[in-house]
């Protein structure tokens, strides 16, 4: 085989991922993108130009070896494709579905100047569902140490820090509060966007290999506190502490009628859809109630998830005529969720309502919702976050016709685990404060990283913390030198 | 998995299980709750820990079958396990020495109330206890809430044990005979019950605590699901309560939310009976 030119590479089209027909999809769970052939592989990664400053590897918050992954694929080299893979990113079968590549590395790619860049994320979903079926590659653990850590919290931050921990032998122990592992990629992420198989293989895979203990149902702040997870002589005795709990605490609306019934939080909704498998009642004991007529208020990727799983569930009850309304203030250009979730929303027939924003939600006798009030915005100055801030037209408050409104409007820690955590200072508005190069917290031995410290953000921003964290905590048992003296 | 050591059938539709839990005995507080789910299909339904003992490792809990999900678990016996067992939840109940305090009791939640009552006595106050249920094979426990009581009244709604009454009856009649003397009431069962033992100790002026049972998914907080309207805003019941007070809950609206999903409750229960006589025929 001659080697292509960059001419030849670049006149390749970026290969389409196969999907389900969008009609077919709104009536099913199961997942839409179906991933890449061998051969489809292949044609995506002849484009990549083996760039010498690859600039994709800038935009990854973990610093995945592009470029070295792309050249094994392309030379069908397929461990070696996964060994590049996992010298950064251990969960890549759930990165390459979840990132939002477009704002990351593919933004960065060079080709994207000039048209479309590599599909890198789906690239890297290959090569996570590969390793996951073939585990040519496994994690090896180091001599052990004797040191004891501990992890609070499954989601992408503790699975990654535990993991890191855990390569150089130290006993990892991760506490999680609900009955599975995964954080927000099990209760929150769908079916449909990210299999719970996949989940549970990339754990699984994970945590056998390095010999971490699970300890689920387990609530730090109740069963065992901070204080005495570290505390050597009546406590757990652990040696430090990795806190990655999230950012689990919905917010709800300050308007009239917001506690009727039909008004939930999207963690709610989502959780008794995908943790509760609520879509496969009554199998599953958990029901899930979805409305005829649904608005989702916010546009985040939990809104379209929100959004999503309602149009399924009226299609799969055979709901004629149901609609599901994207409730939004601000207009299209500051939607916050992935390009390929908005996409497949609208593809789906989801409807958007942008610079509208409810004021009253309102009750029937029986005390369920039987419509919201709206008004109507326009966009003025940029405010702190450099988007232009949405304010109310006078005078342009309108009601719509709605039976169910789900709440997606952000969420924050969860203050559970602070309980009896001395000395770990918080920002007011609630998050962690922490080191951002190391994660450290303002309390000895202990290191936080993901939601609990950002706020809402991704995944992969989750797991980059995660893994700094870690690092610092290696260098610290290591080293033994304790940077809080 | 949480093995089920002991079982005990309290009444037709009452059972008490002792469960082998030994993190959360260890640390297990009068008032609060755990979360279990029976296995992979299984919700997450929350019981008030109605007993623990932290030598054996182990959490009682009694409950009453009232749909799907406690009928199920009704039929399990001792060697079977739980697939989710987590706790404890919530606050656990304030204890001090109040003088005369009430403890009123109904149905199912009997079971919750005794370990408050048991405390309250141990702290010094004078109990005066009131239990009741709709008909005496219902009623369980009044040996033990006796003991703990300094006075303790017994009653049922057809009369067929005790005092033919609600339990907002007797009641009323302590806070008018020990009128200024009686500086506090518990109330644990129905949420219209403690409806109604709000609205009569509500003249009286006298702090009134409540444990509410709303309908919950995890129970920490994280989905606002079991949230109640109170007259200084919304709590969620799993992480602030489960006890409030009484005087400030939006009772009509919690009891709406309990009715929200008698539809597919219903359905459940149907399709579990039907699954369950299949199984009888072989
Ligand atoms: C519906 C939804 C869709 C999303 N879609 C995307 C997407 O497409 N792409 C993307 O990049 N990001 C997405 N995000 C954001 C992303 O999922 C989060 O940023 C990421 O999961 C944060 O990881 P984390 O590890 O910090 O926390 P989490 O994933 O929230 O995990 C925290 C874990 O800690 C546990 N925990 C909490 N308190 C305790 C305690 N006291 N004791 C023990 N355990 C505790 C929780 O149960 C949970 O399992 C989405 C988020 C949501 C909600
Ligand atoms: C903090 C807390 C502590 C609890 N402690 C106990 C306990 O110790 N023992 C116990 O038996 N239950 C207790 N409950 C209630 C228990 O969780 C529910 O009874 C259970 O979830 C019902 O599940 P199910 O599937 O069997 O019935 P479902 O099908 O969910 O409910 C069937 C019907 O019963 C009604 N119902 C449910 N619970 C009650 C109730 N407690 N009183 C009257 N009507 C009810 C429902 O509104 C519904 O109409 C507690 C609830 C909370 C929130
Ligand atoms: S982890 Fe995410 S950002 Fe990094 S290369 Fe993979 S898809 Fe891109
Ligand atoms: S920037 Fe684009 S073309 Fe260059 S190495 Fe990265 S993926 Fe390949
Ligand atoms: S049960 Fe979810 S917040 Fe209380």
């Amino acid at each position: 085989m001659t080697e292509l030119t960059n001419r030849e590479r670049m006149s390749i089209p970026r290969q389409a991922m196969p999907a389900q027909e969008a009609e077919a999809r709104r009536t099913n769970f199961d997942e839409v993108a179906l991933g890449f052939t061998m051969e489809l592989v292949q044609q995506e990664a002849d484009r990549c130009l083996q760039c010498k400053r690859p600039h994709c590897v800038d935009g990854c918050p973990v610093g995945v070896l592009i470029p070295q992954f792309i050249a094994a694929l392309r030379e069908g080299d397929m461990e070696g494709a996964v060994r590049a893979m996992k010298e950064k990113n251990n969960l890549p079968a759930i990165c390459g579905r979840v990132c939002p590549q477009e704002s990351q590395c593919e933004v960065k790619c060079v080709l994207a100047k000039k048209g479309e860049p590599v599909a890198i994320g789906r690239l890297e979903r290959f090569v996570g569902d590969y390793e996951l079926a073939q585990r040519t590659c496994p994690l090896e653990r180091g001599e052990p140490t004797g040191k004891r850590v501990a992890v609070v919290g499954s989601g992408p931050a503790g699975l990654t820090c535990a993991v890191d921990v855990g390569r150089e032998g130290h006993e990892v122990v991760i506490f999680e509060s609900l009955h599975a592992p995964g954080g927000v990629l099990v209760y929150g992420i769908p079916e449909f966007r990210l299999p719970k198989g996949v989940v549970q293989a990339e754990i699984d895979y994970a945590v056998e290999c390095l010999g971490i203990e699970m300890r689920l149902d387990a609530v730090i702040g109740s069963l065992y506190t901070l204080n005495e997870l570290l505390d050597q002589e009546n406590g757990a005795g652990f040696d430090a502490i990795f806190l990655g709990t999230g950012a689990g605490l919905p917010s709800f609306m300050r308007i009239p009628g917001i506690n009727y019934n039909g008004v939930v939080s999207a963690n709610e909704f989502l959780t008794r859809v995908n943790l509760m498998k609520g879509y496969l009642f009554p199998e599953y004991d958990t029901p899930v109630k979805v409305g005829d007529r649904v608005a989702v208020v916010g546009a985040g990727n939990v809104a379209m998830d929100a959004a999503r799983c309602s149009l399924r569930l009226q299609a799969l009850r055979q709901r004629e005529g149901a609609e599901v309304h994207i409730v939004y203030r601000r207009s299209a250009a500051e939607v916050p969720a992935r390009a390929e979730e908005v996409h497949h929303a609208e593809e789906e027939g989801i409807i958007f309502d942008f610079l509208t924003n409810p004021i009253e939600i309102y009750g029937d006798e029986n005390g369920n919702v039987c419509g919201m009030r709206c008004i109507r915005m326009e966009l003025g100055e940029p405010d702190d976050s450099g988007r232009r801030r949405p304010i109310p037209i006078e005078g342009s408050e309108f009601d719509m016709d709605v039976d169910m409104v789900v709440m997606a409007l952000g969420t924050s820690p969860n203050p559970l685990v602070f309980k009896d955590a001395g000395g770990l200072e918080r920002f007011k508005w609630g998050t962690v404060i922490a080191d951002e190069e190391t994660g450290r917290t303002t309390k000895p031995r202990v290191w936080a990283g993901g939601d609990v410290v950002t706020g809402a953000a991704t995944v992969i921003s989750a797991m980059g913390a995660g893994k700094r964290a870690a690092d610092d905590i290696n260098a610290f048992l290591r080293e033994g030198i304790d940077p809080w003296a | 998995m949480y093995k089920i050591l002991h079982k005990k059938v309290l009444s037709d539709v009452n059972k008490l299980m002792v469960v082998s839990a030994p993190d959360v005995a260890r640390k297990a507080q009068a008032g609060q709750f755990v979360i279990v789910r029976i296995d992979e299909q299984g919700e997450r339904i929350p019981l008030t820990i109605a007993d623990y003992d932290r030598e054996a490792g182990t959490i009682t809990i009694i409950f009453q079958e009232v749909g799907k999900s406690t009928m199920h678990m009704g039929m399990l016996n001792p060697g079977d396990e739980f697939a989710t067992f987590t706790g404890p939840l919530g606050h656990e109940t304030e204890v001090e020495n109040y003088g005369t305090v009430v403890c009123v009791g109904g149905g199912v939640g009997i079971a919750p109330i005794y370990p408050i009552a048991r405390a309250l006595k141990e702290a010094g106050n004078r109990v005066l206890s009131i239990i009741g249920a709709r008909s005496k094979e219902l009623l369980f426990w009044e040996d033990r809430m006796r003991a703990v009581s300094d006075e303790l009244v017994v009653c049922t709604d057809d009369g067929s044990y005790g005092r033919k009454a609600l339990v907002t009856e007797p009641l009323k009649e302590m806070l008018e005979e020990h009128r200024g003397e009686i500086t506090r009431v518990w109330a644990i069962g129905p949420a219209i019950m403690m409806k109604f033992v709000a609205l009569t100790t509500e003249p009286f002026e006298v702090p009134t605590i409540v444990s509410l049972n709303t309908i919950m998914i995890d129970g920490t907080g994280m989905c606002g699901g079991c949230r109640v309207k109170l007259k200084e805003g919304a709590k969620f019941v799993c992480a602030d309560g489960p006890e409030f007070d009484a005087h400030q809950v939006d009772w009509d609206l919690l009891l709406a939310r309990q009715r929200y999903y008698l539809d597919e409750e219903k359905r459940a229960v149907e399709q579990w009976e039907h699954k369950c006589r299949l199984e009888a025929q072989g």
